[in-house]
């Protein structure tokens, strides 16, 4: 007799109903063995690992719209980031996600423009993205703790225990967050979808995860990847001999808001001299 | 008891149908914000709580202002609110009823509410708050049945009811407490970050419940044998008047600290709300109105002359609670989000089927308040006369 996995389910279920559940079960296959360990308990040996993962970005590195472009279009799809367009083709700011985007320097640094600073760096776009802080007021207020810090210092979330509530959006301070407003795989195109990484439901939240995905595989974040030579850096800020760790204790670097205490790990070079 | 919820002549089943029919429109529109996401309403990005959070924040306030009623009665033996006692009760039933349905509508995943307990986080305020909300709740429904069973027995209410009474009181200043540091413990959010802010809660709660408080008792005189007492309204009006004043010297001092220190942070969301900021003057019709219905109201609470005549009270208490409505309902959640953390403004207004989500609820809310308060006529239409001391 042969039956499908739909015949089956719905056997099992009736029989299980009846009290026949674990008959059925133990005579059609091994669903667990003592001693199987579960693949993913073990660390990939090809995984990058920090003490605490850090980014530094130097605009002045970037020197088109299209460099800037490349670097937030790997990240969008490489994460099936849906795009939400009008009809006239602009961004539809209705149901926009984002994990990283360029905003201009006033609105990066707000409060630390002024009238006669040089017209080169008002104008500068500047990337923004999730800080991953050492103190997250996201994680914080999260009721669930479905968004919650790694020891590696990333900020992560779990998309399967979000609640929706949004009240990370109102905690976090550099609005790096993202709700989804309704299902964002209409908005993701098939042809360059990512099968690798899941797609997302309506009604959670979402954010940069400093690529941990493709950390475990041993490879550095899409963005930094997808930069101009010496624009992007991601490593371990508490190992001395990472380049992060070293522009960012020889060169004058700022970070967004960091009067508030919550300590961001993206770290931004203005001036813009030669690194490393 | 509760039978009495069932039996009613023509007019009160037309009330209750028309309630009905309001939040049969409600949930059809909630039908399909299931469906499709909050997506629905007119939150974004730039303003991700809207009017749902604003109508559960201000009816936390009216919940917690029973006590307003429950110190006089309970702790200064104040007799007049004997009678009167039992409908604050049953209003901050219905008002928190209210409050859970407006956090469970604006949820991206109601399907999942069972995670707030399954993974219980001490360190969210938001955690607090559903555990206070829901506690309170209890204590209402408790105190307020135990009472008014005790009331058409003719015989006092058991002792150790005065336990949870005593205790409604502490519990209600704790939930308007909590919904306030929901706010006031962001550090991106200039508007909210405020000291004062649990107080102007408070403040304003404690004016617009009895407020509302008000209307309701003058329509329960009107529409049944049943006369909470004028004195009693009499007092409650005094009470809404020193709350508003407490309420406006409040936001006094956030004016202040906000133009005098020349922060622009701090100022950039009040000048959004009552003049526009950015060329978007989209809340400011709204937050002037809010304005001047407050003024109207104070000016006629303040004079006893004005006060003591019912019409007027009951006009002072509705501009009140309308103002507040604006202000606490509406104008206080979306200037904490305008501008945003960029500091560039992105404005927000309801859409069609959020407003009548929203309609839905306040009229599950006044559909569970008119049953409680015809249960609370019922008993009392019996026992006219009678004084119980609770």
């Amino acid at each position: 007799m042969s039956m499908d996995r739909r015949q089956f389910l719905k056997i099992a279920g009736i029989s299980s109903i009846l009290g026949f559940g674990a008959s059925v079960a133990s005579a059609t296959h091994t669903i667990w063995e003592p001693g199987l360990k579960p693949p993913q308990v073990e660390p990939n040996p090809d995984g990058l690992i920090a003490k605490r993962w850090a980014m530094v970005v130097d605009m002045s590195k970037f020197k088109t719209d299209e460099d800037i472009k490349k670097v937030t279009t790997a990240c969008h799809q490489t994460h099936n980031v849906p795009d939400f367009r009008n009809p006239d083709g602009t961004v539809d700011k209705k149901f926009e996600i984002k994990w990283i985007w360029e905003e201009p320097f006033g609105r990066t640094f707000p409060g630390s423009e002024n009238k006669f600073m040089s017209e080169h760096i008002k104008d500068m776009p500047f990337i923004v993205l999730c800080n991953h802080c050492d103190n997250p007021p996201c994680v914080r207020v999260c009721p669930t703790q479905a968004t919650f810090k790694l020891p590696n210092g990333i900020t992560m979330q779990d998309m399967h225990r979000c609640i929706g509530c949004r009240f990370c959006m109102a905690a976090c301070p550099y609005g790096a967050r993202s709700f989804n407003w309704t299902d964002p795989r209409k908005a993701i195109n098939p042809a360059t979808e990512n099968k690798a990484y899941p797609t997302r439901t309506k009604g959670v939240v979402e954010k940069c995860t400093f690529c941990t995905e493709r950390l475990q595989f041993g490879k550095i974040p899409a963005c930094v990847e997808a930069a101009p030579k010496g624009a992007m850096f991601f490593g371990d800020i508490e190992d001395p001999n990472s380049e992060v760790r070293k522009i960012v204790t020889s060169q004058l670097t700022i970070r967004r808001k960091p009067e508030l205490g919550t300590g961001p790990a993206v770290y931004y070079v203005i001036g813009g001299s030669d690194h490393a | 008891m509760l039978e009495k919820a069932f039996e009613g002549g023509k007019k009160y089943w037309a009330w209750l149908f028309f309630l009905g029919a309001l939040s049969a429109v409600g949930v059809y529109y909630y039908i399909q914000q299931f469906q499709f996401g909050l997506g629905l309403t007119g939150m974004n990005r730039d303003v991700s709580w809207g009017l749902y959070i604003g109508q559960f924040t201000f009816l936390v306030g009216v919940a917690a202002s029973a006590v307003m009623l429950v110190i006089p009665y309970y702790l200064h033996d104040f007799k007049k609110f004997g009678k009167i006692v039992i409908l604050g009760e049953f209003l901050a039933i219905s008002a928190v009823t209210m409050c859970i349905l407006f956090i469970f509508v604006d949820m991206g995943q109601p399907m999942r509410i069972m995670n707030v307990i399954l993974h219980p986080t001490p360190n969210s305020v938001m955690f607090w708050d559903s555990v206070v909300l829901s506690g309170y709740l209890a204590i209402n429904a408790l105190v307020g049945w135990v009472t008014l069973s005790a009331d058409r027995k003719g015989v006092p209410p058991p002792k150790w009811i005065k336990f949870f009474i005593y205790l409604s009181i502490p519990w209600a200043v704790s939930i308007h407490t909590v919904t306030a540091f929901l706010y006031s413990g962001l550090p991106a959010r200039h508007f909210w970050l405020s000291a004062v802010m649990a107080a102007r809660f408070l403040a304003s709660a404690f004016a617009a419940g009895p407020a509302l408080l008000i209307i309701l008792a003058l329509i329960v005189r009107k529409i049944s044998k049943f006369d909470p007492g004028k004195e009693a309204i009499q007092a409650i009006g005094k009470i809404v008047a020193y709350a508003m004043f407490a309420n406006v010297f409040l936001l006094g001092l956030e004016f202040f600290t906000a133009f005098y220190s020349g922060i622009p942070g701090h100022a950039a969301s009040f000048l959004y709300l009552y003049v526009g900021l950015e060329g978007h003057t989209e809340l400011v019709p709204l937050m002037w109105t809010s304005t001047i219905l407050a003024i109207v109201a104070l000016l006629l609470l303040v004079f006893p002359a004005a006060r003591k005549k019912e019409g007027l009270l009951a006009f002072a208490c509705l501009s009140l609670f309308i103002s507040l409505w604006i202000d606490k309902g509406f104008g206080l959640i979306i200037g904490g989000f305008v501008p945003n953390p960029f500091e560039e403004v992105h404005p927000y207004w309801p859409t069609m089927p959020e407003a009548l989500i929203t309609l839905g609820v306040w009229a599950i809310g006044f559909l569970v308040l008119s049953m409680l308060y015809k249960i609370a006529i019922s008993v009392r239409e019996r026992t006219a006369g009678i004084e119980i001391e609770h």
